[in-house]
């Protein structure tokens, strides 16, 4: 199977060990490097969500820790803003962890159900129906945006959790790539299940779930990620200060400035931050069945 | 424990091919059947009709009395060993094994008995935790038999259960599996193309060619009596010599200008024939037997296999090891009750 395609390509033979030691440090070099430029502007938003935001209208974003982090932690977490005082951080984050959760469930389990239609019956425009559902790859939310706004509007669905999960579930991503697993499960083994006397149910929920399951976490991560991630969407759907998202709620905070109010900076970057931590923390708890999802197929 | 009538069965694939062109012979009660014949033959498709995967075009298939063309395959009361095992991977092996089971509804602790009896039977105890994906090929096997025990199905079918273990392993396992079948007494069909496989498991041997079969009979019976050209170069190693012959006066036939050989037959002379000799029932002789250039000659041990020529015709003798065996003249006897002759063209047995 793949399972070495990860793996960088073995350097045998270095003559001399000078050279070894100074590819280590160029690799090293290059890789450090990287990290940082990746780094740095979070570890600046995090210096900065230290300090008094009079400090940071002053001077900007600053690599200098300050003394306001608990405050600021304190005012991200728990209090509110806005008009209607119900968008506390906590609330943004249970918002944006039932999108990324409702998204990624939803997706997986409308995926799943699709391309398990797909490959094992025998439906009469089974490829036309599975081009079809691959355009829509071409089509993403941002390019049907008005018309889907104008159904979930339609529907009474504005504000609902509903409304900002249903219209972005609606893609092939899944669909295709549990299409493609389901393709190279071998056939001996449907084969094999049918004479044990599973059902077309069984067989989903007994052998094909339990066999995908590296396939769900990798899939899991993606579109969590994606949909923690959206922007554009919740903002044009929820308009209730108690729907916002992480997401799209930072915004919300630096563009108040009421009177004579400073915009609440450091606020801001700490919930920055937060929004940064959920994602990370899934990717670095599943690292390990997200690669191998991806290349391994346990079969 | 159950009798197979296949009646007439046909199967034509979707895309027009015809795979099977009427299979029409009863498997007894308790019989061990082998299906041989080269790859895409129709051995698969076939079992596969039997065993419910694959539609019946024409013909009718009874289990036991019972005509079960439009049962599903879970309800035909069989059980598959399949080439590539086809365990569920994600599931212990004594999962794998009552999961048949479980589904039919059979209380756990009777399922615990069932498992852990053709676990003993398989030698399979101390597996019954692992995956299939720590066991080794042979246990794997077993594991697929063990799927096949533990339901006491009227019949089990086997799909090249062995060819994918090595030469050693494959000795063992079909000897045990026939042990198996001989102790449990249930009816089995068995696909393989190896001939060794054949001949040493079957009770009766059907030997498919390109979607007909040629002959249906006891081991013995097709290999003294292949029913065709086909039938006797496809079973025994090496297998049986043919020449082109014609037939002469006094039951003899002739194989070339001068060489005449005595072999019983009562046919029209000059008639165009196929002259049959298996390789071991010629014996070589000092002289006055017909000549045989010998080319190559190829030591295995237990015996060894001359190639040269007859008549101007590829042909090999097969001599016991301590036979002294050179190249260049040499002189064979045969025997007439050896012979085999079969009419030109068709190549049917006279
Ligand atoms: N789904 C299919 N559609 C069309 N033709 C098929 C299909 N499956 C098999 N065939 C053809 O039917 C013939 C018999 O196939 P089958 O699998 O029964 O052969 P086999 O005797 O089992 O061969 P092998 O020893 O290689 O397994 C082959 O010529 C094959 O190409
Ligand atoms: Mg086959």
């Amino acid at each position: 199977m793949m399972t070495d395609t990860l793996t960088e390509t073995p350097t045998l033979v270095q003559p001399k060990a000078p050279l070894l030691r100074w590819r280590v440090i160029t690799d090293h070099a290059v890789l450090i490097v990287g990290a940082l430029f990746m780094l740095m502007p979070l570890v600046l938003v995090f210096t900065t969500a230290s300090l008094p935001d009079a400090e940071i209208v002053k001077h900007g974003l600053q690599l200098r820790i300050g003394d306001q982090l608990d405050d600021n932690f304190t005012k991200a977490m728990f209090e509110t803003s806005g008009f209607t005082d119900a968008n506390s951080g906590l609330v943004m984050l249970k918002n944006s962890m039932i999108l990324g959760v409702g998204f990624a469930v939803g997706k997986i389990v409308l995926g799943m159900m699709a391309a398990y239609a797909l490959v094992y019956f025998r439906l009469r425009f089974a490829l036309f129906a599975f081009w079809v559902i691959f355009t829509t790859l071409l089509l993403p939310l941002e390019v049907r945006i008005l018309p889907s706004y104008e159904v979930i509007q339609g529907l009474g669905l504005m504000n609902t959790y509903t409304g900002l999960i249903v219209p972005l579930i609606a893609s092939a991503t899944a669909t295709f790539f549990f299409r493609q697993f389901f393709r190279s499960v071998p056939e001996e083994l449907v084969e094999a299940a049918r004479i044990d006397g599973a059902g077309p149910l069984k067989f989903f929920i007994d052998i094909l779930v339990p066999l995908s399951r590296t396939m769900i976490a990798a899939m899991f991560i993606i579109m969590f990620v994606y949909g923690w991630n959206q922007y554009l969407w919740p903002t044009m759907i929820t308009t209730d200060e108690g729907m916002f998202t992480l997401v799209r709620g930072i915004k919300q905070i630096t563009q108040v400035l009421e009177g004579t109010n400073l915009p609440e900076y450091g606020r801001a970057n700490l919930l920055a931050i937060i929004a940064v931590l959920p994602p990370v923390a899934i990717v670095v708890f599943f690292q390990s069945w997200f690669v191998k999802g991806l290349t391994d197929s346990d079969k | 424990m159950a009798s197979v009538i296949l009646n007439n069965l046909k199967k034509t694939y979707p895309n027009g091919f015809q795979a099977v062109h009427g299979a029409d012979f009863t498997i007894r009660d308790g019989e061990f059947i082998v299906l041989v014949g080269p790859s895409g033959c129709g051995k698969s498709t076939l079992l596969r009709m039997i065993a419910g995967l694959e539609d019946i075009s024409e013909g009718t298939l009874s289990i036991d009395g019972q005509v079960v063309n439009t049962i599903d395959p879970a309800d035909r009361d069989i059980a598959m060993v399949f080439q590539n095992y086809a365990l569920y991977p994600h599931m212990s092996v004594a999962k794998n094994m009552a999961y048949g089971l479980k589904n039919r509804k059979i209380s756990k602790a009777e399922i615990e008995k069932l498992v852990a009896r053709a676990a003993q039977v398989l030698n399979l105890t101390e597996m019954l935790d692992r995956k299939p994906s720590q066991l080794s090929g042979g246990q794997r096997q077993r594991v697929a038999m063990g799927r096949a025990i533990v339901r006491n199905p009227k019949l089990f079918l086997f799909d090249e259960p062995l060819s994918n273990l090595d030469a050693k392993l494959r000795g063992q396992m079909r000897i045990e599996i026939r042990r198996l079948q001989r102790e449990l007494g249930v009816t089995s069909v068995y696909v393989t193309h190896d001939q060794v496989e054949a001949m040493t498991m079957a009770d009766r041997i059907v030997v498919l060619n390109g979607g007909r079969i040629e002959q249906i009979g006891t081991p013995a019976e097709i290999y003294h009596r292949p029913a065709s050209t086909f039938v006797a170069s496809f079973m025994g190693a090496p297998p049986m010599n043919l020449l082109a012959a014609t037939a002469a006066e006094n039951g003899a036939v002739s194989l070339g200008q001068d060489i005449q050989v005595a072999a019983g037959a009562d046919l029209a002379a000059g008639r165009k024939v196929t002259f049959g000799l298996r390789p071991e029932d010629v014996a070589l002789v000092a002289e006055g037997g017909i000549p045989f250039d010998v080319q190559i000659v190829e030591e295995l041990g237990a015996n060894r296999l001359l190639h040269g020529q007859v008549a101007a015709q590829p042909f090999t003798v097969s001599v016991p090891k301590d036979n002294p065996a050179t190249t260049g003249r040499n002189q064979l006897l045969v025997r007439p009750e050896t012979v085999h002759l079969f009419a030109d063209g068709v190549g049917a047995r006279i």
